[in-house]
């Protein structure tokens, strides 16, 4: 079969159109983002009618997934591991209603915070919800795990969680392809009140996911991803999750581990392998790239008799992805040594790119609201984060999606006068809108700062759900025409824009300014394009 | 047959075109490859780095061990330093001289220069001034993987062919453009290491 370079996050979207799914739903979040483009950009996806639907947010998104699972189609659903908080309503409830057609909720993890204001770990939530997790070691087991796991999904009516890390997310390997295979007809449930989750329904399905755990132990102690690896010295046991594994195996360059190695990738965890690791060593140490969800159970709250080492003694640090270096060290192996960085060196933080217009706002911003001093905006999370950090320091908050209009007006409502929110336009649809109407519901007086450059930038350019429609949807709310102000973010402009800001920050009610400008990168792209097409036609 | 490489550089600079290179070549001498890159927020102006591993055996980690890697590639002199401490000790340090400045900060050039003189083991070399020489001031980026050539294990001309097949959409010109400038830094490393 054909063999490709793909990314992780690529090898998940090419498993997924050859495993036939019918269409895959998504928020952009890195390091997800690039499952979803790949689907959107496929050429074969086209050919077969496999759509990529860039959702308002990730609860859309699973939501949108569990429907067309209800249609009985394979369906996927991406997102970032905070993007799960948002979608975790319609996550949990979905193994309650269980699916019909094939359903994978893939969430992309980032520990280390490469990108990320957190590095929660999304087994819990395959823990949680009760339903299987696949963690695939590399890119080859990406692809063919979703083959697999949609297999998984539809044999036990349950929808199916994919937790990756960005390690393997963003990075490139040889991946072969299986045989594809064709989309799955349209076909109702079965019962057509399996998702009608009323109390007395939901008692019995929720009974029948409880009921069916045994089996799914009993999966993973089958499953061909987990791996049971004897080795001759029987001192110590090692348990890897994930890519893990393959740290543990850049440490024995002769791929020979002395020590018995349990592999995992399929959740719930089988329970015989790790019984048998736990009994025939005299200690065992666990290696989980994100929290210490495993060790912690197998140490027990009263850390029980085994002897376990891992994230909760400091044999490995609490935080912080893996890498060969932390796994070697940990096994007591001698870790070459490294000169240190140059002191020469100094940071080079990323930054808003020449041009941005977000530059042109916070200057703007910044001036007006000089006279009321620092320490009162309330910011969210996109490029326009960057302006946290010098030269601008224009913001004081960002926490989580949506989150600036929200904290903006407890702040005012706490009297912090005035208050101001800044928010992107893909953010304020994701999920700044609610927030809007609860101020203006209450009259609270904020500055509401919705920055529209028309697409999703700061996770490359996706489609923003927003774009045309930002004052529409403020006025559609009730915000008084007569504060909400469209402003063009241009040096020129300077003067006129600090004005509008300073009459709003001024104003004890909502107020809304949306400067404007599309993203440079973006219109940069669009103009490449565009000489391209015109030279091509001449 | 193993090496071990971090190709450095900004957000923006295209350090994953010289990947892609280095990538097509390995795969077409039917060698193992694992690539991993930075996405996300550094790419607006931040350091990156993608670290590219070929073997002729199957390769585990996607990360290179601490003090394991061959070579450093760097597309801008300061970043080349930056990644010091994943060079092994007999590895190679490649690197455009001309700096990336969008930072207040930035050292002294000369000092960052010395800084990489102080390697046994280093190529420095005036990409973008060589590149605009030769009208080809896009293709920095193919000067420093000329220079980086000698040192990657893999056969020169299956180098060639990779750049003919990657940018042979955009024709003739383009890819003989690249050619000259992945010459131009061949030449300029032979004559440097002799």
């Amino acid at each position: 079969m054909q063999k490709l370079m793909l990314l992780g996050d690529e090898a998940i979207a090419q498993g997924a159109i050859d495993a036939g799914i019918t269409g895959i739903y998504a928020y952009p979040g890195t390091p997800s983002t690039e499952i979803t483009e790949y689907v959107e950009h496929s050429r074969e996806a086209k050919e077969k009618n496999i759509k990529a639907y860039w959702a308002a947010n990730e609860k859309t998104a699973v939501e949108g997934a569990i429907g067309m699972a209800y249609a009985g189609r394979r369906t996927m659903a991406c997102m970032k591991h905070v993007g799960l908080n948002v979608a975790a309503d319609a996550f949990i409830n979905s193994a309650i209603t269980g699916t019909n057609g094939g359903m994978i909720v893939v969430a992309a993890d980032d520990p280390s915070m490469h990108s990320s204001q957190n590095e929660q770990d999304s087994r819990f939530y395959g823990k949680f919800s009760l339903l299987p997790i696949l963690e695939p070691t590399n890119q080859q087991e990406a692809y063919d795990m979703v083959h697999y796991g949609f297999e998984l999904s539809e044999k036990y009516h349950l929808p199916v969680l994919m937790r990756i890390t960005t390690r393997l997310a963003h990075s490139r390997s040889g991946v072969v392809r299986k045989e594809s295979r064709d989309q799955n007809t349209m076909q109702l449930p079965k019962d057509l009140r399996q998702y009608i989750l009323l109390p007395a329904i939901a008692r019995t399905r929720y009974k029948g996911l409880l009921n069916v755990q045994k089996d799914l132990i009993t999966e993973g102690e089958n499953s061909p991803y987990n791996k049971y690896i004897d080795g001759a010295d029987k001192k110590l046991g090692i348990i890897t999750f994930g890519i893990a594994f393959n740290y543990l195996m850049e440490n024995f360059p002769d791929r020979v581990v002395p020590y018995p190695v349990l592999k995992i990738s399929q959740y719930p965890a089988p329970r015989k392998m790790i019984e048998k690791i736990c009994k025939e060593c005299d200690e065992v140490i666990v290696f989980e790239e994100g929290a210490p969800m495993i060790e912690e159970l197998l140490r027990g709250y009263l850390n029980n008799s085994l002897k376990i080492k891992g994230r909760l003694d400091d044999t490995l640090p609490r935080d912080g992805e893996l890498n060969p270096n932390i796994v070697g060290a940990a096994l007591g192996l001698e870790i070459s040594k490294s000169a240190a960085i140059p002191s020469i060196v100094v940071g080079r933080p990323p930054s808003l790119c020449e041009g941005c217009s977000h530059i042109d706002t916070y200057l703007a911003l910044n001036e007006a609201i000089a006279p009321y001093g620092k320490g009162r905006v309330f910011a969210d999370i996109g490029c326009y984060t960057l302006g946290a950090l010098p030269p601008f320091e224009a913001i004081n908050s960002c926490v989580d999606m949506g989150a600036s209009i929200t904290m903006a007006k407890g702040a005012s409502n706490a009297g912090l006068l005035p208050s101001v929110a800044v928010i992107g336009d893909s953010t304020f649809t994701h999920s700044g809108m609610t927030g809007l109407l609860d101020c203006v519901n209450d009259k609270t007086p904020v500055t509401v700062v919705i920055l529209d450059n028309s697409i999703t930038a700061m996770t490359g350019g996706q489609k923003s759900a927003a774009t045309g429609k930002v004052a529409d949807i403020c006025k559609g709310l009730g915000v008084e025409p007569e504060h909400l102000h469209i402003i063009k973010p241009l040096r020129k402009n300077h003067e006129e824009n600090v004005q509008i800001f300073k009459n709003e920050l001024e104003y004890q009610g909502v107020s809304v300014i949306i400067p404007t400008r599309e993203c440079i990168v973006s219109l940069n792209k669009r103009m490449r394009e565009k000489f391209k097409e015109k030279k091509a036609a001449v | 047959m193993k090496k071990d490489i971090i190709l450095g550089g900004v957000g923006g600079q295209g350090i994953l075109s010289i990947a892609a290179v280095i990538g097509y070549a390995a795969i077409d001498m039917g060698l193992f490859i694992k690539q991993a890159e930075v996405h996300g927020m550094s790419q607006r102006g931040g350091d990156v780095q993608s670290n590219l591993r070929i073997s002729d055996r199957e390769i585990f980690s996607d990360l290179i061990p601490q003090g394991k890697a061959d070579l450093i590639i760097s597309v801008e002199p300061m970043e080349s330093l930056r990644y010091i401490p994943m060079l092994s000790p007999d590895g190679w340090l490649i690197t455009n001289s001309e700096p990336f400045i969008n930072i207040p900060n930035y050292p002294e050039l000369e000092k960052i220069h010395n800084e990489i003189r102080s390697f046994p083991r280093h190529v420095l070399i005036e990409a973008d001034k060589m590149a605009k020489e030769i009208n080809a001031a896009k293709s920095a980026n193919m000067i420093i993987l000329g220079a980086s050539s000698p040192f990657l294990g893999i056969e020169f001309e299956k180098l060639e062919n990779a750049i003919k097949a990657i940018f042979g959409k955009k024709g003739d010109d383009v890819i003989q453009t690249n050619l000259n400038a992945l010459n131009l830094g061949r030449e300029f490393a032979l004559k440097h290491i002799k």
